[in-house]
């Protein structure tokens, strides 16, 4: 299981980094993803997207996913 | 059966002129051939002020891929739920000065309330759901990130 993490704007601030690799058996969410890597339950302000689209916590990985955390968005 | 509507989406990384931009648009496109009776426009410009204090410049950061995507996906929907002929949407991404345009979004239907409603469905949507970030530099010399957009 190898998956990609990317991070955006005031988060990747925060975490200090744009990219994380997860390359661990047994992650089946977005939600033990973010556990395994920051030691928390995925944050009500962080949005998550898994392969360019959004998706809820509870979101199921698959090898090779690259999945994306980042804080509300502000365009427009 | 009506004839599929236009759609565009682009982002800009320099600055641009939202009406040229229109008019190259228009002239560069299928605007449904004479059946376009309305065109509705919102331009959004960058202030110099924002939540009461100065701002120098701004930086938007996006999240290439996504971002065009999700612009795609509004402009679909703005196509499915109401009658337009054509829909735009163009956005600056990088360093962006007070008084440059950051968007554009614009919709051609028969009559005006399928245009309002589908270019005001365009901003709003963009608004919440695209994946862009501002961050400022203020006048005082500090940067921050927004937090959130104005409500209106």
């Amino acid at each position: 299981m190898s998956i990609t993490i990317r991070y955006f704007a005031s988060l990747r601030e925060q975490i200090g980094r744009g990219e994380d690799r997860l390359d661990a058996a047994g992650i089946a969410t977005v939600d033990a993803a973010w556990q395994h890597l920051h030691g928390t339950p995925l944050p009500a302000r962080v949005l998550a997207a898994v392969n360019q689209e959004y998706v809820g916590a509870e979101h199921v990985l698959t090898d090779g996913d690259e999945v994306a955390f980042f804080p509300p968005v502000t365009g427009g | 059966m009506a004839a599929p509507a236009t759609t565009l989406v682009r982002l800009e990384t320099a600055i641009f002129d939202p009406w040229s931009t229109l008019r190259d648009f228009e002239q560069t496109h299928d605007m449904g051939d004479g059946r376009s009776g309305a065109a509705a426009v919102f331009v959004g410009t960058m202030r110099d002020f924002n939540a009461g204090d100065g701002v120098r410049r701004l930086f938007l950061e996006h999240y290439p891929g996504m971002t065009e995507r999700e612009l795609e996906r509004i402009a679909d929907e703005a196509v499915e739920r109401w009658p337009v002929n054509a829909c735009l949407i163009v956005h600056r991404v990088g360093l962006i000065v007070p008084g440059e345009p950051i968007v554009l979004t614009a919709a051609w239907s028969a009559h005006r309330n399928a245009g309002f409603d589908a270019c005001r469905h365009l901003i709003e949507a963009l608004k919440h759901r695209a994946p862009f970030w501002k961050r400022e530099d203020l006048a005082n010399g500090e940067q921050r990130w927004v937090s959130e957009n104005t409500p209106a």
